[in-house]
């Protein structure tokens, strides 16, 4: 019914003790060949199906990670396709690499509920559970999938915007060549498209290779916790862990008074640091000015400041807020179960304007929305203003590397003098998957362009 | 005044412009009872704008016409005086053909073949009303009272529909070319609840040829050897008729500035949008501040009239003015002026609110084609009118629709786009519109579509005979070329004669074809056995080969296009009660009622989420269905 092959990552997003990458369609089984080297022999479908195999996915000669495969032939599997499985190390990491060897080698990345979605048409699921996927497939044009896209309008897609509208420019060029061969207008020569190609195709590798190093994904959302002594420090983070339950490790610092946590707010990597790991002394900003803490704190995305409800604002807490008043901030209220002394308009005078909410972490309220306020901020773009690749999903490196290659292709056949309206169909392809990082399609786009710029007609 | 019972037909054309012709001698071919009206007989295939035929993705359209079995590109040929295939250095799938035409002759060709079509009644008589019960067209009212009962009706009123013509701040009710406007027709339409708005076109002034002086300009001539419009035709001899081309200057453009107050598009006279392709000169002024010159071609009306068409010059501005501006141009110093120049202004509808057959979606067998759907130029509008038609002739015999989607026909892309996105300006074809344009070429469209006019019953026996031969020529050329190698001795003096590389292993002719420095004709050097072939099938089979990846990358997009093309959906749906549908989309596909996912993913508003939770309904409805027996 599909000629599409799709793939994912099947486990939830963070680190794990495996991780699941699952391929379904006619390719699935020659996608997974095509990776994965087994330990005994050639190839996987020397064992057959249903037969899990220890191997390792391979990179070109690279191997990636070590893993257990197996491939199952359609109808009897979960989408009535043929699919393969990759169990690979937990972790973000190495599921994300093998997707993306998946897709390098002819899988499309799955759409949200895109394997229960050909599970039931292909006959698989009753009616009740189908109503389930629709709600679930409707739901990616809901707010957070806008939200996600308007990041985006920070760093990335403000290139790619830049780098469509050289190709815009130059397919208006070529079309009007085309569609008006008798008006006053110079055609666009191979060598100006070779120039204009070789400037885009530079434009996308830079860009490819700032997706490489993604950093909010390998690195996660920086973030540290500072406060008094008592002040609830401690039991922020094992709330927020058991919250999040996507506890790792517990990665000790290399001087054993800075703890790292990695935890995942609603998809959004967080590594926080632990600063109740320093033995708590007297003189808090002392000890921070020393060793890791202080480095830490310096270049943390996000802090998150503790303040006690039941206590004025001592000497203290306005020794930490002076730190604090000029980074990317959230004012914990916390202790809200006992008489509140702080009010808003204080705070507000010493810090400035941050977002501020009260929690009482004994009774587990305002963690709901302390988690909001964080994705709020990623999503809102107001932390992490400073980087080009934001977010480094594998469908926007997909369709990157895809981009790149028709811009390869194009250049090569614009060497050959191939006539401009075969070079235009790569050129095409390329404006085409950029616009699919930043959720616009090939419209009236190229036949506007023709009319703003050109002057044309009888 | 007595209205009166006049006679009962199977269908009846409203206007006989170029869709009116097309949708009438289609509908008389597959044997309705067929009347046209039209407000004067001597505007029958009038052309009242420039005087060609053809031109980019437009000379498409003509061929596609042809190879369906409609008249356009056979008319064409018999009327043209210059012929040229423009984009020649480009790829073989913009290739296009263009013609200058005489505009007498295709008038009074194209009507003769309607006088002598059976089936085919031509009348002269202004249609005032359409007559509409339950939901169903059962005629229309003339006005001298008299009543056509009809099973269809297609309405191809051109810019006669409450038409308006400006010449600076002159204005009045007028049709093209000072002919009578249709003014009445419209109150009915609205009457019968088909809502209207306002478009806008103009044309430039034609000028005395004797008051010319052609050697300040440039002369333009046709090209040498000339490939006719129809299949039908295998070679035609070109009159070779030439067309000159001149330039604004400075002093044109000041004349025109200091008037643009004038001008009756810049004095706010106008409502309607014109189309962005066709900009009168004080619009290109205006917007192209920064060009000094603007060309302009001087095309002949016909041969047997010495008016001449200015082409690139139309214009909204006094007739004063006009006078003044156009003499400051090289070669029309004396310019003599026998018709102004004009905008014209007309009613058309909303093209969102016919289905993919141009029948009216609220009002059973009412057709429509041509400028009241929106679209602009003789060729869109004949395509629009012969599938109108043919539609309307199959809904009468009860049979299937048809209908050319965007992989098969420009005509497909002209529909979609009219049908599913519509237009805000009026809408001229272009070959960037077509997605599929490698196989939409110009010189394969009877292989493309010859069958399915014959199967129609619309192409003759004749026509799907040529076709049969020129299909079996290129599939056996084809063969041919694979089997037929050369051994790299054989072939030394020859590569390295043509500057290209030497071989090591024996090599098909059909490879050999692949190579861009080499082409058929060369080939015949080493090729000695050659069959005689059709020059046309020999160009197919140098394109097939020479640019077979590309096709075949195309073609496979097709497929994928295809399947969701094949889609069917339900005219009837009501799409509100689909939850997971975003209200947006909801209220689009209900305005639309697409007949496929296909042309429902094309809508805009409609996302790929949308169309997701669509095929799933679908799935879920099937299976109830199932269920219940």
């Amino acid at each position: 019914m599909y000629d599409e092959t799709i793939a994912a990552i099947s486990t939830a997003p963070g680190e794990a003790g495996i991780g699941i990458v699952r391929i379904s369609g006619p390719q699935a089984i020659d996608i997974l060949d095509a990776i994965f080297e087994p330990k005994r022999r050639e190839s996987i479908k020397e064992f057959g199906q249903r037969k899990m195999v220890y191997g390792f996915v391979l990179d070109g000669k690279e191997r990636i990670d070590e893993v257990l495969a197996v491939y199952m032939k359609g109808p009897g599997t979960y989408t009535a396709e043929d699919v393969a499985e990759i169990d690979c190390h937990g972790g973000i990491v190495p599921s994300r690499k093998i997707l993306e060897m998946a897709l390098k080698n002819g899988a499309r990345l799955a759409e949200r509920g895109e394997f229960t979605k050909r599970a039931f048409l292909n006959g698989r699921l009753d009616l009740t559970q189908a109503e389930a996927v629709m709600d679930l497939i409707g739901a990616k044009t809901d707010k957070s999938y806008e939200i996600a896209l308007d990041q985006l309008e920070g760093g990335l897609s403000k290139k790619v915007r830049s780098i469509r509208n050289k190709l815009l420019t130059m397919l208006a060029k070529i079309e009007v060549g085309i569609d008006y061969p008798e008006e006053d207008i110079e055609d666009i020569t191979f060598d100006e498209i070779l120039k204009l190609e070789l400037s885009v195709e530079s434009d996308v590798r830079e860009l490819l290779k700032t997706a490489d190093t993604g950093k909010i994904m390998r690195e996660g959302l920086q973030t540290v916790i500072i406060g008094k002594p008592n002040v609830g420090k401690s039991s922020l983070l094992n709330a927020l862990l058991q919250e999040a339950r996507a506890i790792v490790t517990n990665i000790p610092g290399t001087t054993r008074d800075v703890i790292e946590e990695h935890l995942n707010i609603r998809g959004i990597p967080v590594k926080i640091v632990d600063t109740a790991g320093i033995r708590e002394t007297e003189d808090m900003i002392e000890k921070m000015g020393v060793e890791r803490s202080k480095a830490f704190f310096n270049k943390a995305d996000l802090i998150i400041l503790v303040l006690d409800a039941g206590e004025a604002i001592r000497k203290e807490d306005r020794e930490i807020i002076e730190y604090v008043k000029d980074r990317k901030a959230i004012v914990l209220v916390n202790k809200t179960d006992l008489k509140v002394k702080i009010s808003d308009e204080e705070i507000k005078t010493l810090l400035g304007d941050k977002a501020i909410i009260k929690t009482s972490l004994l009774n587990g309220s305002g963690l709901k929305e302390l988690e909001d306020k964080i994705v709020e901020m990623v999503y809102s773009g107001e932390i992490f203003q400073r980087g080009d690749a934001l977010v480094t999903s594998v469908r926007q490196k997909r369709a990157l590397e895809m981009a790149l290659k028709s811009i390869a292709d194009a250049i090569k056949i614009t060497h050959e003098k191939l006539p401009y309206d075969f070079i235009e169909i790569d050129i095409k392809n390329a404006y085409a998957y950029l616009g699919e990082i930043i959720g616009e399609t090939v419209g009236d786009d190229i036949i506007d362009k023709v009319f703003s710029e050109f002057c044309l007609g009888k | 005044m007595k209205a009166f019972i006049a006679e009962q037909y199977d269908v009846i054309v409203v206007g006989a412009g170029h869709a009116g012709c097309e949708a009438a001698l289609a509908s008389a071919r597959l044997g309705m009872k067929t009347l046209v009206v039209s407000i004067t007989l001597d505007a029958v295939a009038m052309m009242p704008c420039n005087p060609s035929v053809g031109g980019t993705g437009k000379g498409h359209l003509v061929r596609e016409i042809d190879a369906l079995g409609g008249e356009m590109g056979i008319n064409a040929d018999k009327s043209f005086i210059q012929s040229k295939m423009l984009n020649t250095a480009k790829g073989p799938a913009v290739h296009s053909l263009r013609v200058q035409s005489d505009k007498q002759k295709y008038h009074t060709e194209m009507k003769k073949v309607m006088e002598r079509t059976e089936n085919l009644s031509l009348k002269q008589a202004e249609a005032t009303e359409i007559i509409v019960e339950e939901g169903k067209i059962k005629g229309i009212k003339t006005r001298t009272g008299a009543i056509y009962h009809a099973k269809a009706v297609i309405l191809v009123t051109g810019t006669f529909l409450a038409g308006k013509i400006f010449i600076g701040d002159a204005s009045y009710e007028s049709g093209p070319n000072d002919l009578r406007a249709a003014t009445e027709l419209s109150k009915s339409m609205r009457k019968c609840g088909i809502s209207l708005r306002r478009f806008k076109t103009g044309t430039p002034a034609r000028v005395n040829r004797s008051s010319i002086d052609y050697s300040k300009m440039i002369i333009q001539e046709g090209d040498e050897e000339t490939i006719p419009f129809s299949f039908m035709n295998d070679h035609l001899e070109s009159p070779d008729v030439p067309c000159y081309l001149s330039y604004t200057n400075l002093d044109t453009h000041e004349i025109i500035l200091s008037n643009i107050n004038r001008s009756a598009m810049y004095g706010g006279e106008i409502e309607g949008p014109g189309p962005r392709y066709c900009p009168s000169i004080e619009t290109k002024l205006v917007k192209f501040a920064d060009k000094d010159r603007h060309q302009l071609f001087v095309e002949p009306e016909g041969t047997y009239t010495d008016e001449m068409y200015i082409q690139g010059m139309s214009t909204s501005l006094p007739e004063d003015v006009q006078v003044e501006f156009y003499r400051t141009i090289k070669g029309l110093e004396r310019a003599e002026l026998m018709r102004p120049a004009y905008a014209i202004e007309y009613d058309c509808i909303d093209s969102t609110e016919l289905k993919p057959t141009l029948e009216y979606k609220k009002i059973d067998g009412l057709y429509f084609a041509g400028q009241i759907n929106g679209s602009s130029g003789y060729e869109e509008a004949a395509a629009q009118g012969l599938m109108s038609g043919i539609n309307a002739a199959l809904k009468i015999k009860k049979e299937k629709p048809f209908i050319l989607d965007r992989s098969e026909a420009y005509i497909g892309v002209l529909i979609d786009d009219l049908v599913t996105k519509g237009t805000n300006e009026p809408y001229r074809i272009m070959t960037s519109r077509a997605e599929y344009r490698l196989v939409l070429r110009q010189d394969n469209a009877d292989l493309r579509l010859t069958e399915k006019g014959w199967k129609l019953g619309l192409a003759t026996q004749e026509r799907y005979n040529r076709f049969l031969v020129k299909k079996e020529q290129i599939e056996k050329e084809m063969e041919r070329l694979k089997s037929v190698k050369k051994k790299p001795k054989e072939l030394e003096l020859f590569l390295e004669k043509n500057g290209s590389s030497k071989v090591n292993n024996s090599v098909s002719l059909y490879d050999l074809l692949k190579r861009p420095e080499l082409n058929y004709k060369k080939l015949g050097e080493i090729d000695i056995d050659r069959p005689e072939l059709l020059s046309q099938a020999v160009a197919q089979v140098e394109v097939e080969v020479k640019y077979e990846g590309y096709i075949l990358k195309q073609r496979q997009q097709i497929e994928r296009f295809k399947k969701l093309e094949k889609k069917k959906l339900d005219s009837e749906m009501d799409y509100s009660k689909i939850s997971g549908i975003r209200l947006e989309a909801k209220q689009k596909l209900n305005s639309i009622k697409p007949i496929s996912i296909g042309q429902a993913s094309r809508i805009s508003g409609v996302s790929p989420a949308d169309i997701s939770v669509l095929m799933i309904y679908l799935e879920q409805e099937r299976r109830k269905a199932k269920q219940n027996g």
